[in-house]
């Protein structure tokens, strides 16, 4: 087991150093720089923004300046935001409480509906329930984030008034009426990414659920006699929970990611919208932080998620 | 009327033996606007200051206002004016820092931290145009409680002219010479005798930063200053919190230096989103106060307008979307670089082509269905301040015309459709950035074209490459590889000589300053050239006016520059909010005076 970790994590070392390789190329061969407001001001002269450019090192070979880069990063350093002149970590802490709060209660919303509704439906497959269930997962799944977010935004604000669609970070208020305050303008965001991640998982679950009801030790359960609860409970969700465990695992870097689209529509100050106002001003140092940061993520999720299935499913073993 | 006529004119008025109001409707009769003839009034000291440039302030106390709560699309991302390389970052540092003076929406300078507005009368100006001194207004404190003086503004200078700062407005400060004549006093020179002196130190450049907190950090360690993200100013809101590209607040400045002022007690600056929201977050739902710069169609905002809760707010600046003909060839390359200008461009160099192509875009469609009130069309270059606006301009749209006058001069129709002459086709590349307005503009310029036989292939590039100074990158409007293109350029003070120096010919964008020149279109003309360096030495306001305009007609009536439609500021806010904007400073030049009607 020690050893298997050992080798995983050697395993983990190139295949980081390779992602941040493909990911400063590519960030190097795209064209522009952040001064783009900076060009059609006819107050600053054309050698100012030529100075800065040269300044920020943007005019060096791409492998000095990778090599620059990566030796900063090994000794702890992310760097500084072209935009910002901060460093990035101050950045991304800043930005990290709002992501996992938001991003966290809605894996949490979509958990507390896929699995309680994916098992009820497996559990009585083709009835009533199952067919309106599966309707619906196939609905939220289908309709994008932006597309729900916007309905429900019309509705909620603009039609009935209800919700705030504005996500604030300094709400005044202290004790209950912040946390009130808070509930409610998350609501929108929180039900947006969770319905959605909640269809797809509540299809994975009734899959899982289904493979495994159709087995013989399910069989001989309920030949011994056992009441029907615990036979779902005992042996057929136990079972069927190792791959939709590894799911989860593999979906947990998301929460730290932060949620692109959704982010910006509810105008959540979160990791997903710092990520796309770094690509889109070309803020190299933040978008290299935030990528680089999520694939660490993505493999240590991963490697999480192996290691937990071992322990689920004694079969398997590590060599 | 020559400019005899008008001195003649102005001086009857300066004597009393003219009313002013006679002056305007002569000047009416002659072409002149009736703004134009005010300012020309303003200007030459022959109207009392500019006193009604700013709406009055009514509340009679400091504070009581409650929040007032401002939505950005686009979110601000660091607080040191020096820094500040977008219009949302100056905005956003503007909450805490004040310069000397601030441009008034109609183009005259109003005193912040100045006691007065430098002129000639008060002696602030030299007379030979050499150099300006500021008096500054006393008893004014930084939020710390310390002093600000004369002191603070030379550091300013020092601070933004260092080339190890790697300041924005560096550009503003460079050639500039600052003295400290008293604790209050310091005197700007000028290398040479400059009729526009009110840059440095003046609006979104000229945001004063405290000596005491930065002065340790005037160098490259800059970026390290704590006060760059914990802004210590002089204005009226005091810093709160601030967390880069989301949110900014701020507090009421009990010991602010204008009477009565603030009005709020609190200041919420909110970033992201879309314009779209931003503008139903005030005009339907009321949830903010004012929303910044809605590029939204204007259909959207009539209807948000119909709610009645909110209004639209149109500032006239500066700001024109126009169509550049390439002088130079595109195709054809010399010593590695295309588009140069030992090369001429082989259709555009005939001006009957480049007379078509002007006849050929349908300015009043532009304004109707593409902008409304965000774009109204024009025939000039040079649009505001009113003074500036040449009266000589007129625009026209003329399928039948264009095909007349290219018939005329020999531009046959080919088998294709395609109009050419001595193997020279009318086939144009027609480059902007991606921009559904612009996208519009391009489709309906094309269809006009085809119909005169001249095919235009569209082209349309990313804004942060288009817009980018990378040398690498063929794509950049400043290297012009294509035979037209279009942009909106911007007129951030209310005085054209930085804008104007577009067209001269040592502006011209080239390989040998890495494209870096400002004359873009590579436009050249020894008169306009002559014209522009006598009005850089020209300190009488309305020769100098009369100089702008003939610039503005020479470039024009050229065609290598066929302006569109102007693109003045459009905000919006709730009805009940009393605010001061200005085209030609930031949104919160004078937050001070920002009110709530109840």
């Amino acid at each position: 087991m020690l050893h298997y970790l050992i080798r995983r994590l050697m395993i983990a070392i190139p295949s980081l150093l390779g992602i941040s390789v493909i990911l400063f190329t590519v960030l190097a061969l795209a064209p522009g720089d952040p001064f783009e407001e900076l060009a059609t001001n006819p107050a600053v002269p054309p050698d100012v923004r030529a100075h800065l450019r040269a300044s920020l090192g943007l005019d060096d070979p791409i492998h000095l300046r990778y090599i620059s880069w990566l030796t900063a990063m090994l000794r702890g350093e992310w760097g500084f935001s072209f935009v910002s002149r901060i460093p990035v970590e101050q950045l991304i802490l800043q930005r990290l409480p709002t992501t996992v709060a938001v991003i966290g209660a809605s894996q949490i919303l979509a958990l507390a509906i896929a699995l309680p509704v994916g098992v009820y439906a497996a559990t009585r497959p083709y009835s009533i329930f199952d067919q309106i269930a599966n309707t619906l997962a196939f609905v939220g799944f289908s309709l994008p984030t932006f597309f729900t977010g916007l309905l429900l935004i019309l509705l909620f604000s603009i039609q009935l008034d209800w919700l705030p669609f504005v996500f604030r970070t300094s709400i005044e208020a202290t004790g209950w009426r912040w946390w009130w305050e808070m509930v409610r303008q998350s609501i929108m965001p929180v039900a947006v990414l969770g319905l959605f991640q909640g269809a797809a998982w509540t299809r994975f679950v009734r899959s899982a659920v289904l493979d495994v009801v159709r087995l013989d030790h399910v069989t001989t359960a309920r030949s011994k006699g056992l009441p029907e609860s615990r036979v779902t409970m005992r042996h057929v969700v136990r079972n069927a929970m190792i791959p939709v465990v590894t799911l989860v695992a593999l979906q947990m870097p998301a929460v730290f990611g932060g949620a692109i689209v959704t982010e910006q529509i509810f105008r959540v100050p979160g990791i997903g919208s710092l990520l796309i106002s770094a690509i889109l001003a070309n803020d190299t140092p933040v978008i290299m932080a935030v990528t680089f940061v999520f694939a660490g993520l993505v493999i240590f999720f991963n490697l999480l998620a192996d290691v937990l299935y071992g322990w689920l499913d004694p079969r398997i073993s590590y060599r | 009327m020559t400019e005899d006529d008008l001195r003649r004119l102005l001086a009857r008025v300066k004597d009393g033996r003219l009313s002013r109001r006679g002056f305007v409707k002569r000047m009416a009769a002659v072409g002149f606007t009736a703004p134009m003839a005010t300012q020309l009034l303003a200007v030459t000291g022959a109207a009392p200051a500019a006193a009604q440039s700013v709406p009055a302030y009514r509340p009679t106390r400091r504070g009581g206002g409650g929040a007032l709560k401002v939505l950005y699309w686009q979110a601000a991302t660091l607080l040191n004016p020096h820094f500040a390389s977008g219009t949302t970052n100056q905005d956003a540092s503007r909450v805490f820092y004040e310069p000397l003076a601030g441009w008034a929406s109609d183009g005259t300078l109003h005193p912040v931290l100045a006691a007065e507005v430098p002129s000639i009368e008060n002696r602030g100006l030299a007379e030979d145009g050499r150099s300006v001194t500021w008096k500054l207004k006393r008893g004014v404190k930084w939020h710390d409680g310390q002093d600000f003086s004369a002191d603070d503004v030379v550091f300013n200078w020092e601070y933004a002219r260092n080339p190890a700062v790697a300041a924005v407005t560096s550009g503003s400060y460079r050639d500039v010479n600052v003295v400290k004549v008293d604790d209050y006093t310091v005197r700007v020179e000028f290398q040479q005798p400059s009729p526009f002196w009110a840059d440095a130190f003046v609006a979104a450049t000229g945001q004063m930063i405290p000596k005491h907190l930065f002065k340790d950090y005037a160098g490259a360690n800059a970026r390290d200053a704590p006060a760059n993200l914990r802004p210590v100013g002089t204005s009226a809101y005091k810093f709160v919190s601030f967390a880069p590209g989301d949110n900014l607040r701020a507090e009421l400045n009990p010991n602010y230096h204008m009477d009565n002022r603030p009005y709020f007690d609190t200041l919420e600056v909110k970033g992201g989103g879309d314009a779209v929201s931003a503008a139903r977050a005030v005009m339907q739902t009321g949830d903010y106060d004012y929303a910044w710069n809605l590029a939204v169609e204007d259909e959207i905002l009539k209807r948000l307008e119909a709610v009645g809760r909110g209004k639209v707010n149109i500032v006239e600046g500066g700001g024109i979307e126009f169509v550049q003909l390439n002088a130079t060839d595109p195709n054809q390359e010399v010593d590695g670089e295309r588009s140069s200008i030992r090369t001429q461009h082989p259709a555009f160099r005939d001006p009957v082509v480049r007379q078509a192509m002007s006849l050929l875009i349908d300015r009043n469609a532009l304004e109707q269905f593409i902008y409304g009130r965000g774009g109204p069309a024009t025939a000039n270059f040079l649009n505001n301040p009113p003074r500036f606006r040449s009266p000589n301009m007129r625009w026209e749209f003329s399928i039948q015309k264009a095909n007349e006058i290219l018939d005329a001069a020999g531009w046959a129709r080919g088998r294709d459709g395609i109009r050419a002459k001595d193997g020279v086709r009318l086939k144009f590349v027609y480059q902007t950035s991606v921009n559904a307005p612009r996208q519009r503009t391009q489709a309906i310029y094309k269809q006009a074209a085809q119909r005169a036989g001249i095919e235009l292939e569209l082209k349309s590039v990313t804004a942060s490459v288009f817009f980018s100074s990378d040398v690498a990158n063929p794509d950049t409007y400043t290297k012009f590889y294509a035979d037209m293109q279009m942009y909106t350029t911007t007129m951030p003070q209310a005085d054209p000589e930085r804008f104007m120096n577009q067209y001269t010919s040592w502006e011209v964008s080239s390989k040998a300053n890495n494209w870096q020149g400002r004359n873009i279109v590579r436009w050249r003309s020894e008169e306009y050239d002559h014209i522009f360096r006598e009005s850089q030495g020209e300190l009488d306001p309305v020769k100098r006016a009369a100089l702008f305009i003939r610039m503005n007609d020479l470039v024009v009536g050229s065609n290598h520059v066929i302006p569109l439609v102007r693109r003045p500021t459009v905000s919006g806010s709730l009805n009940n909010l009393r605010h001061v904007l200005s085209a030609w400073d930031g949104t919160f030049w004078l937050l001070n005076d920002w009110w709530r009607e109840t």
